[in-house]
Order: C-alpha cells, then structure tokens, then sequence
C-alpha cells in the first residue's frame, strides 16, 4: 500500500463523512463463525470519543465525495470548491481489516457521495461488504447507506452483508427539501426503506422455517435528520420521526444539529451556533416515545409544537399534568413509575424488585439512585416525610431549577456546549 | 477478639477461607489478603491454605443453592480488589445460604454494594475491551499493554477469544504483571519480562512491523479528521476517555 497517498485519501473521506451522527455499532447478531475474524453479536463498543464527546465506533468514511447533486446542506455538494477523492475498493477492505485487528473499531461506516448514477455508486458499496464477508471471513459491523434511488435488486443484494442499511432523509419536511435539494424527491428516499423493510420481514419469516436461510441487515435500518437548517417546529421532527418508526419500523432516528458549512441565503450563516441543546431535547423525546411508554401527542401537539430548553420534556410533561401525581412508589405500576421526573428506567426495575421485599422510604430511593431534587416533589413512599404543599407548576419548575445544579441548567446557562449529540442520552 | 483468616488473595483462596468458616465456625471472623494483612496485638491469625477441593465445593454450593446468577456477581465483585470486598461477599454469601435475596433485594445495604462493586468492575472491564489496542509484533501477535484499575483481564479474555478467533494475541497487565496470550487454540494466563524500551518510538521497528506504524498513523489521522471544532467539548471527552487510559492509546500518542 502506498499509505501517504492513503492517509491523503483517509483524511478527505474522513472528513467528508463525520457529519453522519449515527455510530451504534450494536443490535446485530452475527457471531464469529468458522474461527474467522470478528464479531457483532454484543453491545457495540465505543473504542474512543472525538474531542466534541461522539463515540468513535465505526470506521466512517465516503467511498468518494465526487457527486453530481448539489443539496445546499452537504459538504459534499457538487458546487462547493473542496479537495476531491475516492478510495479503491480492495484500499478500503484493508483499512477496515487493519483498524479492526488493532482493536481500533468495531466495523466499518461506508456512505459516498452520488457518482454517475445511484446504481454505479451503491454497487460499489455492496462489493466492499461482500469482499469483506467472503474474502476476508470479516464478522464485524458494516454499516451501508442506501444510495437514493437504488435499485430493489441491490437494496437485496446489501443487506445479505450489512448488519445495518440507513438512507438520511436530512430535512424533516417535503417543503424543506424542496428548497435545500430540487433534485432530490423524497420517494427516491422512500423506495429503499421500504424495499428493507420489506425484505427484513420476509427473511425473519423464511427463517423460522428454514433455519439455514441467511440473516439480512440483522441490524435494521436507521435514519438522520438535520435540526434546524429550514426552521422547522420540535412537532414537525418528532411527528416525521414517529411515522419513520412506525411505518419502516426503523431502529434509531438521529437528530442532528446543523453546523453551517456554507454562505447560501437559504441556510443559517456561518457562525451560528450548532443547536445542540435543541438536539439533546430531541433525542430525550425519542427516548420517552421508545422505552418510557409516551405518546407523541402527549409531549408535543398543536397547544406546545415545541420542547422547552429549559427543562428537559418529562419534567415539562408532569408539570402540565400534575392531576397523575404524587405517585406511590410502593404500589404503582411500572408505567406511571416511569413519569416520575427524576426517575430513570433502570430505577424503575430496581424500585420494582426491591419493592417485593421491602416498604420503600426515601433512604432506599436514595441508595437506588433515583434524582431526589426533582423526584421529591412527584411521588410518596414510606416514610413520615412529605412535600404536602400543594404548588403550582411554576412554583415546582422554579423550586427545582433553583435547586439542581445538574447538567441541564449548567448548559442552559453557558451556552449549550455540554452536551454529546447522541450517545447516552440520559432521561430520568 | 476477632479471628483473622489470612488467604492468598486469589479467588480460591477465598473460597477456602469461606469453607472454613463454615467448618469452624467462629464467632467473629475477618478474611483478609495476605497483601493487606496488619499486624495487631488482640486478633488472632490464621493463615489458610488455598485448597482447590474445598474452593470447589463453596463455589458449586453457591451456584446451586444462591444460583449461577449470584455467582457470576460474586466473582466479579472480588475481581474488584476493594478492601471491603471478602467481608461484603461472605455476608452475601451466608444470606444466601440462608435462602434470602441477594441479586435483587436492593432493600438490602451488603445487596447495593455488591451492585455496585459488580458495576464498577463492568464499567472497567468494558473500558478495557474498549481502550485495549494491539500492536502487530515482528514474530506475528498482536500484543497490547493495560493498567486497568480493577484486575479485569480474566473478564475481557472470552470477549477477545470470540472476536480475534483468527490472529494470535497477547494483553499484558502490567500492574499485576500477568497477561493473557491466545494461541489460536486456547487463551492462557502468562508471566513475562517486558523490556523497557518496548514503548520508545525509537526501538519500535526492532519489535514491531513496518506497517504497524502505518496504520497507527493512520489512525492517529483518521481520530483528527472525526472531529468537529465547532462542537468541541473537552469535558465531555474526558469524561469518556479519562487522562489515565491514555498512555496506551494509540490515538493520543504524539
Ligand atoms: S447527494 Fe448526498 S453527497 Fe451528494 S450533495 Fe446530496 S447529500 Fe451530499
């Protein structure tokens, strides 16, 4: 290998790659087989954090950044005046077999720019997952992008050897695309989401009758949108997101903030901050939507078509429905434990299965790890000690803000910049 | 007056110590590592010899009277090396002989704390299979250094026998100066003598291949490019990498 004409390459595609959030390198299931190289069935690792807190995981590049559209949001858009370059398909193959030797990640990340047409591209991306399957024995994650507009045949094809397939709808409304990407329609995007998910089905069903028949993208698919490029509402994200999940039946929706890149009068200017705050609100509503059991209508609707910054969206959503609280802790259900603002879903469990040998009072609450300052105000347990004031929700929202000295105030206050985008979101 | 029963500090030992306080039964008992051991003038001493047949028994007394569950947590705890860890484990160890909870009921003080023994332990192994980077040697191992801060390496070795089935590789520990060295066989525990120089930049090709610093180099290139200034947060990162993890990572050498 020639590695300084490589490194050059590395660091162009690398670059032109990292505004892709996603990293999660888990929910697969392929083990290593046959004493090859690697493996995908556990929890996906972070091997190591950039300097702005994302997990490094995968080894995330573009096969090319040569493209023949021009989406005003994307580094990679024809018009813009950057360095231009494309990896080999063996040069990539060896990156990834390298890098994952060394223990340095848990697979490889492949997305590319659109060159010549959407099947020369994606029949390129298919041949570095298929030589790294057959050739190399390689049982570790890969991660494909499904090139808009591909055909059902290569879609087929992909997810035979990528744990997981992701097309990026990026802008949140059919209007909004409109505006940033003409070229683009949104059934290009559409077409191979549906074409996965379809096929996921079929495989799954195949495989409990046959048991040889092979996994297909074991992973799933995911998708990403961009915040806050076209002005958008927090209810026209959470709304599309919740459609994506329901109708692809989608693992993750990524939120990620936009980071102005050019001087185009349709798109934030250089040198407005990336809002990551927003981000981080987004990413607590998903959670909320996918383990904590709330509906989207209850968080955002036509009344609050967006989040507070202040206070992160299950403290919103109590202090609007104080009627459901305090909740007794040593009787309630599992679903109403998990409104209370302050307790986490891993709280939950605990409070469920020590609450089987003992009353609960305030000392176990603490040792389990639940966050009194907030906690205290929503729930009754047994113990002598209660908040029997009656407050209103002002009242409790300042009692609590003047209190916490927890992360969310602390960003709140210098400027948005504690947050990571997307790993560990932590909703309690 | 307490009786102190002095042990190895392996984990059979342990267990002997455990079986002995059952067989003798004394009334105040305080099993210590014979690493930690302090002299004192009103508790009596009693060494115990490791006994492989009666750390057998205990351990296969626990997984079939408190279940395999509580077994793994119990050893993962000890791996923990924390001072408190054989008085917390042997009170876990006689509750559940007894028929209480001690996986769940976090109602339970000895419970929570083995939780969170299990949980630190976790966190480290975790970090291991995560921070650990080989380095491709001239006689073909991959070969990695680690200081974990709990001793987790007997953890981490299935985790790497599964994912690097096909190269032979080797992580040394080099606080407790053990490693584990996989043969493409079987993963075995080893001793060796390091040289001194093996992390000098300028002994690196007597030891290392000629691509190895390629691809480090590469990846030092690649960890650069990943990141975005206008996100910058530097607590954030030390948060996931702290300063101690560095010596080893390839990424943060200069
Ligand atoms: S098609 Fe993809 S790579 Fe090309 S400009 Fe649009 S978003 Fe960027």
């Amino acid at each position: 290998m020639n590695f300084e004409r490589i490194k050059e390459k590395l660091n162009i595609l690398a670059d032109a790659a990292k505004y892709d959030v996603s990293c999660s390198s888990s929910g697969s299931k392929r083990a290593n087989k046959n004493k090859g190289l690697g493996d995908s069935s556990g929890m996906g690792i972070c091997h190591t954090y950039t300097e702005d807190g994302r997990c490094v995981s995968l080894l995330k590049i573009l096969l090319t950044n040569h493209c023949i559209f021009d989406c005003a949001y994307c580094v990679t858009r024809k018009s813009n005046d950057v360095k231009r370059a494309a990896f080999k398909v063996q040069e990539v193959v060896n990156l990834t077999i390298n890098f994952y030797r060394r223990n340095y990640i848990e697979g490889l990340f492949l997305s590319s720019g659109i060159f010549k047409n959407a099947d020369y591209t994606m029949e390129r991306l298919v041949l570095v997952a298929k030589k790294l399957r057959l050739e190399e024995n390689f049982n570790g994650y890969i991660h494909l992008k499904s090139i808009p507009g591909a055909s059902d045949e290569l879609m087929r094809e992909a997810g035979l050897y990528a744990d997981r397939l992701s097309v990026n709808i990026e802008i949140p409304t059919e209007q909004g695309l409109k505006l940033l990407a003409p070229d683009k329609k949104r059934e290009d995007f559409i077409k191979p989401m549906r074409k996965v998910k379809n096929e996921i089905i079929q495989y799954k069903s195949e495989k409990k009758l046959i048991k040889s028949t092979p996994i297909y993208a074991p992973a799933g698919q995911s998708t990403q949108m961009i915040i806050g490029a076209t002005g958008e509402t927090d209810a026209q994200i959470m709304y599309t997101s919740a459609y994506f999940y329901k109708e692809f039946q989608m693992k993750r929706v990524y939120y990620s903030g936009y980071i102005p890149i050019s001087h185009d009068e349709r798109l934030p200017s250089i040198g407005t901050d990336v809002p990551m705050l927003r981000e981080n609100r987004l990413y607590q509503t998903d959670w909320l939507l996918r383990f904590y059991g709330f509906s989207i209508q209850e968080l955002l609707n036509k009344e609050h078509p967006n989040l507070e910054t202040d206070i992160d969206p299950k403290l919103s959503w109590a202090l609007r429905n104080l009627q459901h609280f305090p909740v007794d802790v040593n009787y309630a259900d599992r679903r109403l434990l998990a409104r209370i603002p302050g307790v986490g879903m891993r709280s939950v469990d605990k409070i469920i299965n020590a609450r089987r040998y003992r009353k609960l009072g305030w000392e176990h609450l603490k040792a389990i790890g639940i966050s009194m300052n907030r906690a205290q105000y929503f729930l009754v347990c047994a113990s002598s000690q209660f908040e029997t004031k009656d407050r209103t929700a002002a009242q409790l929202k300042s009692l609590i803000m003047g209190t916490s000295s927890s992360k969310w105030r602390g960003a709140y206050s210098s400027q948005l910049n504690l947050f990571e985008s997307n790993a560990n979101v932590t909703v309690s | 007056m307490i009786d102190q029963y002095i042990y190895d500090g392996t984990f059979e030992g342990f267990l002997t110590a455990v079986f002995e306080v059952y067989d003798r039964k004394p009334t105040r008992v305080k099993i210590v590592s014979e690493r930690l051991v302090t002299v004192n003038f009103f508790d009596e001493e009693h060494t115990i010899y490791t006994d492989q047949a009666k750390s057998d028994r205990v351990w296969k007394g626990i997984e079939y009277r408190i279940g395999k569950k509580a077994g793994n947590l119990i050893y993962k705890a000890f791996l923990s090396e924390q001072s408190d860890r054989e008085q917390v484990l042997l009170r876990i160890i006689k509750k559940g002989f007894k028929g209480e909870n001690v996986t769940d009921n976090f109602a339970d003080i000895d419970v929570l704390r083995l939780t969170n023994l299990v949980k630190i332990v976790g966190r480290e192994k975790h970090r291991m299979d995560a921070f650990i980077r080989f380095r491709l040697t001239k006689d073909n191992v991959y070969f990695a250094e680690v200081e974990p801060d709990f001793d987790t390496l007997p953890l981490n070795a299935i985790h790497f026998k599964n994912r690097y089935a096909d190269q032979k590789w080797l992580i040394y520990d080099r606080c407790r100066n053990y490693g584990i060295f996989y043969d493409l066989k079987t993963v075995n525990y080893v001793q060796l003598e390091i040289s001194n120089d093996i992390n000098s930049s300028l002994a690196a090709p007597f030891y290392f291949t000629h691509d190895e610093m390629h691809y480090q180099d590469l990846w030092k290139n690649y960890f650069k490019s990943t990141n975005i200034p206008s996100r910058k947060n530097m607590r954030l990162h030390l948060q996931h990498v702290p300063k101690r993890y560095w010596k080893y990572l390839s990424e943060k050498q200069p």
